[in-house]
Formats: structure tokens, C-alpha cells, sequence
């Protein structure tokens, strides 16, 4: 057992961390986030000169062969930074899919484009009738000739209005909440048929309802096995899921510290607030809930590394701690604020948003307590 | 102890529930359904028919125009108004200024400002809070000074609910420095919003809408008698306001309403899924907060009993505020857990009469979940945050 990271994993927290320092603030972070797409194109760029969107992927495929503690480092950082360009959606979620099952030729495709900067991607995961189970996929993909027909329709896509690149779980047999019977599709999104609605989301990110109204594609477009799909699906959402909770407990750990400093400057009554019992022990509180949440991440991100039977666990564990202790930290956050802590000016509330967002992905606590409970 | 009711408070509960049937106006009731934002003029419009009806002065005196209803009557009252999902009742004037000046402002107060509260005709908002005074009030700075038959008043309120709406504002000012206790240099005025000298600039909260403002004054001038009750004794009258405002936030027949709605619509399937009432994990938490509400319920029952036989709210009433707040921050959160991955979008704009269906984005008020959530925040904070409430019933309950 090793807690120390190497010297790359060194080096990759400092640049993370000298570039949220110098070169990505509240305000620019929301000057992006109010943008019409939603990020800074520029920093995009920026992220994949330093070597960041390439991270995850083997070196001969383009990448730099990176493992969930790189992840974990980095999604971390961009939780302290509420870093909204779309690392999730493109990076882990839609380049977990391609580094995983696509052919060489896709590779080249859409894998190159997507860590050189080029493509946005998204992967569309949820139906508007599945909630958090990922099996649940009425899409439907039939054969016509060579070619296949995709008809049904994707909710909340991270990215999705941004995306060049739609990966697009289908069923291909099987009833509607089988995890056997799902294909994984390349849908580009200039195709016939392909509707999409984007929005913003109350965290600041970007999102769409899309709907496929007999897309046609042909066979190269098919990522992976037919029917073989859930199982790639499947460790993409682990790994997601591992992603957004280092990013919860980097948010965890700032509002922490904010709401230290805060109640060390606040005067009400003649003294600091912080200096209240009622206060600190609050406080204590939430320190304790980060470190218990940094412990699990850690754990959890080890675990996967090592690929250990407890990785399925490690993830619930950690998805449900951010889920309830996440959300304690978030609201004992705002209210140690007073009425600062609901306003649009403070990045306080910003914060908060995010890790609430974060509690309703990829599974709330109650659906991760119930894998757990059914050990 | 007996929890019927009499024939007379059933009638009574039949003449409220026809009301808000056959008179409340469609179109607010609609919007109040669907999530749409009312507007100044739908809930002046509300409190005004309201006032048609004479029951605008819920807890008011007769002889002001009020009610004089009983607790049970009053009870009824509100758990009907809830149950129809009408708006609640704007507190500033009807629940704050206005018990204030008949309690304790001089006859001509009475005869110039209770009328037009009572009517709705105008509307006020309350300046206690500061940015260097939130809990710690008494330390406020806002000057009032004499100047022959005028206040003149210096300093900054913030925090003000729809100030921008008003037409008045009631304010604790300070007008005296030269006090043993700084509570007795405090005093109550009324301050007309058009005066010279008052600008009001809006507060943007945490899900994006415009309901709070910081209000300046620089050099505004007030008649002497807009001054209520004695000079310096402002504190007292608005500790007893504040005691009123907080048996006014346990809201528990909202709460119903929305735990109601709760089921209903987790017994429902949403696009085609699994109705959520399936999921016991979730309906569990549904029926602790059900506990607590009845609870809660009870609780202000009894304190409302206590008052009627002529007791004033005293410090339990902190209870009702902080229980009440967090019961309504449970429903939120749950109300929220259901959406899943619609509790994101961000899309208020679409919550408007002529929005076009098939561009609409979740199902119901969904998207609307995470942003109440993050709004009512605000309840444990305002009003007295729940940490000074206990810290109130620490001291003055529990003598500690
Ligand atoms: C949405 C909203 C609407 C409002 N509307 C109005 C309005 O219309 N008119 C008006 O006058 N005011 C209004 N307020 C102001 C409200 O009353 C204050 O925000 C509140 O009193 C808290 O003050 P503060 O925000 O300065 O927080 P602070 O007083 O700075 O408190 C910060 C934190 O410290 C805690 N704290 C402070 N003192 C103690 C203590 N002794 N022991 C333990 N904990 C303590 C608080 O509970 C809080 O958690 C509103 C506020 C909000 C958020």
C-alpha cells in the first residue's frame, strides 16, 4: 500500500493546479458558463496542449495511459476550479466508450479529433423513462439492408448540444430493462433525424434532450459487439461515477475552507462567528465528512487501479457518501453564510449547485445503498 | 381534548372551501398549478378579493376590520387556502406593519395606513436587516436624525423581500446612541419608498431570480409622525412582530399540500417509467417527514390555544420556525430526489402561459425542483436564523 503519488502524478496536480491559480477565476468561470456554448473553446485547447484530454487513453491510441488515480487527481482540482468545460462528457463518459471497444478506423475517427481538441462528444446514457438504471433502453436500433435505424430518444446529455459525436446506446434485442440486447452507436449529430434541444443546467454546465427519428447509419458506426453493449456502458458509468465524486470532494474541501475563513471574518455580536460552539462543531463536522469522503475516493480510485473484486463496492461507497455527506457540507456551506450564502454573487452558492448536481447523477444515494445493502 | 369538529366550524370549513372553489380567479389558480411566477398585480389582485370578502385581517381585531375568528376557525382558514394552492398572503402588511401600528402607532396612524393595508392598496416591505446586522440586529447602523418635524435618514437595509415592489417600508432605525442598553435607541418608522433619497438595487439569489434588494438612504426626509409608538421602543415592537413572524413560517398546511402532492405523483408513472412509489426507500422518507409534520401541526395548535387564552407566543414560537423551515427544506429535497436527472435543466423561462408544449422540457414543474430547493435555503436563514432560534429557546426555555 502506497498513499505517495509518482512523480508524473506530481507534476500533473501542480499544472492543475498553477492553471485553476492563475488562469481560471469565478468570474471567468462564469463568464464561460453564460456563454452560448456553455465553456471557453480556448480553454478547451489549452487543456488538450497540456496533455489533460489525453490522459486516460493508452499511448499508442494518442494518449498518455493514465489510470483513475490521474483521474482522480485531476477531477479533483477541477472540482476547487468548478471547472465547466466538459472534461466529463468528452474525456471519461463518450472516450471511455472509444478506448475501450472502437476499431482502429473509428479510433481514428472520432478518439484522434476528440484528445487533439477537435470533436466534442457526448455519451447518452439516460431515457426519459429509465431514471439511473442504464439498462433501460427503449431506443431501438433495427437492421435495413447494411445499414441500421435508430429511433427513440436520450435525456439530460452532458454536452449534448455542443457534441459533434453522440455515442448512443440501442437495443438491438431483448425487453426494454435487459442489460443483454444493447449496441453502442456513433451517431454524428449532423445525421437525418437527429433532434436536438440543449439548455443549461442549474450547476452552470450544459445538457439536451435528443431525440432519433429513424437515423440511419451504417455498420462502421457500431461501437462493439452487437447486443454486447451494457457491460462497456457499465464501466464507463464506474468510471464516471468515480470521476464526479473526486470532483465532490475537491467542491467539499473548498466550501469547507471558505466557510472557515468566512466565520473567522464575519463579526455579528461583537465577535468572529466562528468563535459560536454552535458554529464550530458544525464546522468540525464538515471537515470530518471530507476526510472521510477523501478516504473513500482514495480507496475507491486504488481499487479500480488495481481492478480488485471490491470495485464495484468501492464505487457504491463512495457515490453514496457524496450523496449524503456531499449534500451536508453543501447546505451547512450556505447557511454558515447567512444570507451571502444565497446569492448569485457568491461563489459559495456556486459550489453548492454543482455538488447537488453531482448527488443526482449517475445514481443518488438511495439507489448506491441499495447495491450496497444487496451486497 | 377533542380533535372534531363542531357543526359550526364545519359550515364555516364549507363556506371557505366554496370560496376558493367557486371564487378564486382561474387564471392565478393556474398559474399557482402549473409553477408559474405570480406577478405583483395577481397576488394584490388575490388579497383584494380576499378583502372583498373580509378575510383579509386573518389575526386583526374586528374593530380594525379583521376577522375576530377563532383559532379553529383560523386553522380552517388556512388549511383551505393551502389545500387550493392559493398564494400565501403577503406578510409585510397584513401580518408585520400592520398589527404594529394598531398595537402600538397613535390615531392617525391608524386612520391614515390600516385601511389601505387592509385593502392591499398599498404595499410594504421591512428594513430591520443590514449588511453588519443580520443576527446581531440591535448592533444596526441606519441613523435617523432630528430635524425640527422631520427624521432625516442615513444607512442601508439589504435583504428587503420585493422591495421592489413597494410603495412603503417599515424600518428599525437608530435614533439615539446616548442609551445604557443599544436596544432603547432603536425606533420604528414608516418611510414612504418615493421619498427623495431612497434607491433600490436588486439582490440576484442563488437559482437566478430577483426577490430580495439592498435599499439606501441618503438624506431622506420623513415626517415626525411616521415615527410608531414611542421614540426608542422600536426594538420592543419589533420583537413582538418577529415572534408573530415566526409562528407565521411553520407553514404546516403547505406542507400538507405539498407532501399530498408528493404521493400523488410518485403514484404516477413519469414518461413511461416505474411510478416512484414503488421504491420504498423513497416513500419511507416520504412518511418520516409526514411524522414530523403532524407533529409539527400539533405543536402550533397548542402554542395557537395558548395565545388565544390570552398568552403572548413568547419564545416557543422559535420552534414552530425552525422545525417548520426544515420540514419545508425536506419536502423540497424531495421533491428534487424524484425529478433525478430532471432536476437539472435550467429552464424558468419556460414557465409561462404561451410557452410552446413541444418545446417543454421534464414533465410538470420538474425542472422547477433543484431551484426551489436552493431558494428555500433561505428559510432556515431569514426570519431569525434557525441557529438563533435555538439559541432563544436555549436561553428563555430552557434557562441556560
Ligand atoms: C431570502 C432572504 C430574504 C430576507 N428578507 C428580509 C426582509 O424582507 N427584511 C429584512 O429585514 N431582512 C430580511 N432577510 C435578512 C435575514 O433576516 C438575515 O439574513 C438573517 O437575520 C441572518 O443574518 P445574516 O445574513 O447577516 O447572517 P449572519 O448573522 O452573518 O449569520 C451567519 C451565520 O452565523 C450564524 N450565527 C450568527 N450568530 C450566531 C450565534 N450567536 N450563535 C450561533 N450561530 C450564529 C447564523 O445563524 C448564520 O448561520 C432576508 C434574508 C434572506 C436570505
Amino acid at each position: 500500500m502506497d498513499f505517495s503519488l509518482n512523480d508524473i502524478q506530481s507534476m500533473l496536480l501542480d499544472s492543475v493546479q498553477k492553471f485553476i491559480n492563475n488562469d481560471y477565476d469565478f468570474d471567468k468561470r462564469q463568464s464561460y458558463s453564460d456563454s452560448e456554448q456553455g465553456f471557453s473553446s480556448e480553454v478547451w485547447t489549452t487543456f488538450a496542449e497540456l496533455g489533460w484530454t489525453a490522459i486516460p487513453f493508452d499511448e499508442e491510441d494518442g494518449g498518455i495511459g493514465g489510470g483513475p488515480v490521474d483521474l482522480m487527481i485531476v477531477m479533483e482540482q477541477f472540482g476547487r476550479g468548478m471547472i465547466v468545460e466538459p472534461y466529463l462528457a468528452n474525456i471519461v463518459l463518450a472516450g471511455g466508450v472509444l478506448r475501450r471497444v472502437a476499431t482502429t478506423e473509428q479510433k481514428s475517427r472520432w478518439l484522434e479529433p476528440l484528445i487533439g481538441g477537435e470533436l466534442q462528444a457526448a455519451l447518452a446514457f439516460v431515457e426519459p423513462q429509465g431514471r439511473y438504471d442504464i439498462a433501460n433502453v427503449a431506443t431501438s436500433a433495427s437492421k435495413e439492408g447494411d445499414d441500421w435505424v435508430i429511433n427513440g430518444s436520450k435525456s439530460v446529455v452532458f454536452n449534448g448540444g455542443n457534441a459533434g459525436l453522440l455515442i448512443v446506446p440501442a437495443r438491438t434485442s431483448g425487453e426494454q430493462s435487459n442489460t443483454d440486447g444493447i449496441t453502442l452507436f456513433a451517431v454524428e449529430t449532423g445525421a437525418d433525424g437527429v433532434n436536438i434541444q440543449s439548455y443549461k443546467t442549474v450547476d452552470g454546465h450544459q445538457a439536451a434532450d435528443i431525440s432519433f427519428d429513424g437515423v440511419k447509419l451504417p455498420d462502421t458506426n457500431r461501437l462493439g459487439n452487437v447486443d454486447g453493449g451494457f457491460a462497456v456502458l457499465d464501466a464507463v458509468i464506474d468510471d464516471a461515477t468515480l470521476a464526479v465524486c473526486a470532483e465532490a470532494v475537491g467542491i467539499m474541501r473548498i466550501l469547507t475552507e471558505k466557510t472557515v475563513e468566512y466565520s473567522k471574518n464575519r463579526v455579528q455580536f461583537g465577535v468572529p462567528i466562528g468563535s459560536f460552539q454552535a458554529l464550530q462543531h458544525r464546522m468540525v463536522d464538515m471537515f470530518t465528512a471530507c476526510e472521510q469522503t477523501y478516504s473513500l475516493l482514495v480507496w475507491a480510485s486504488m481499487t479500480a487501479s488495481a481492478g480488485g473484486d471490491d470495485a464495484k463496492r468501492a464505487v457504491s461507497s463512495i457515490k453514496y457518501q457524496v450523496g449524503t455527506a456531499g449534500r451536508k457540507v453543501g447546505e451547512e456551506a450556505v447557511q454558515l453564510h447567512g444570507g451571502m450564502g444565497v446569492t448569485w454573487e457568491l461563489d459559495v452558492a456556486h459550489y453548492f449547485k454543482r455538488l447537488t448536481a453531482i448527488g443526482q447523477i449517475l445514481g443518488n444515494a438511495d439507489l448506491h445503498l441499495d447495491r450496497l445493502a444487496a451486497g | 381534548m377533542d380533535v372534531t369538529l363542531t357543526a359550526d366550524d364545519i359550515a364555516f370549513r364549507d363556506e371557505v372551501r366554496a370560496f376558493f372553489r367557486d371564487e378564486f380567479p382561474d387564471d392565478i389558480r393556474e398559474k399557482q398549478d402549473r409553477g408559474i411566477p405570480l406577478e405583483r398585480e395577481d397576488m394584490v389582485r388575490f388579497q383584494q378579493l380576499l378583502h372583498t370578502k373580509g378575510w383579509a385581517g386573518v389575526n386583526w381585531p374586528v374593530e380594525y376590520g379583521g376577522t375576530g375568528w377563532n383559532i379553529v376557525q383560523k386553522y380552517i382558514f388556512s388549511s383551505e387556502m393551502a389545500m387550493a394552492n392559493a398564494p400565501d398572503i403577503v406578510p409585510f402588511g397584513l401580518g408585520m406593519v400592520g398589527p404594529v401600528i394598531y398595537t402600538f402607532g397613535n390615531e392617525e396612524q391608524k386612520q391614515r395606513f390600516l385601511p389601505d393595508i387592509l385593502a392591499s392598496n398599498v404595499w410594504w416591505c421591512q428594513g430591520y436587516s443590514e449588511p453588519g446586522s443580520g443576527s446581531d440586529l440591535a448592533s444596526l447602523k441606519t441613523k435617523a436624525d432630528r430635524d425640527g418635524d422631520e427624521w432625516v435618514i442615513n444607512g442601508t437595509k439589504t435583504w428587503t423581500t420585493l422591495g421592489q415592489y413597494a410603495d412603503w417600508i417599515f424600518c428599525l432605525v437608530r435614533t439615539s446612541s446616548d442609551v445604557a442598553r443599544r436596544q432603547e435607541g432603536i425606533s420604528f418608522i414608516l418611510v414612504d419608498m418615493q421619498s427623495p433619497g431612497v434607491t433600490v438595487n436588486p439582490i440576484i439569489t442563488i437559482e437566478g431570480g430577483h426577490e430580495v434588494n439592498e435599499i439606501h438612504f441618503e438624506n431622506v426626509r420623513v415626517p415626525a409622525n411616521n415615527l410608531v409608538g414611542e421614540e426608542g421602543k422600536g426594538w420592543t415592537y419589533g420583537k413582538v412582530l418577529l415572534e408573530h413572524e415566526r409562528t407565521g413560517t411553520a407553514g404546516v398546511h403547505r406542507s400538507a399540500f405539498r407532501l399530498n402532492k408528493l404521493r400523488e405523483q410518485a403514484a404516477k408513472s413519469v414518461r413511461g417509467g416505474e411510478p416512484l412509489a414503488n421504491d420504498r426507500n423513497f416513500m419511507r422518507k416520504v412518511a418520516a417527514v409526514e411524522v414530523e409534520l403532524k407533529a409539527l401541526e400539533f405543536t402550533e395548535l397548542r402554542t395557537l390555544a395558548a395565545v388565544s387564552s390570552g398568552k403572548a407566543p413568547g419564545a416557543e414560537s422559535s420552534i414552530l420556525k425552525f422545525k417548520g423551515t426544515e420540514i419545508q427544506q425536506a419536502i423540497d429535497t424531495l421533491f428534487m430526489e424524484a425529478a433525478g436527472y430532471y432536476a437539472l435543466p435550467f429552464v424558468p423561462h419556460q414557465f409561462r402561459f404561451d410557452y410552446p408544449e413541444d418545446e417543454f422540457i421534464g414533465e410538470g414543474s420538474e425542472t422547477t425542483t433543484a431551484l426551489k430547493y436552493f431558494n428555500f435555503r433561505k428559510a432556515s436563514i431569514y426570519g431569525g436564523s434557525n441557529e438563533i432560534q435555538r439559541n432563544i429557546v436555549a436561553k428563555h426555555v430552557l434557562g441556560l
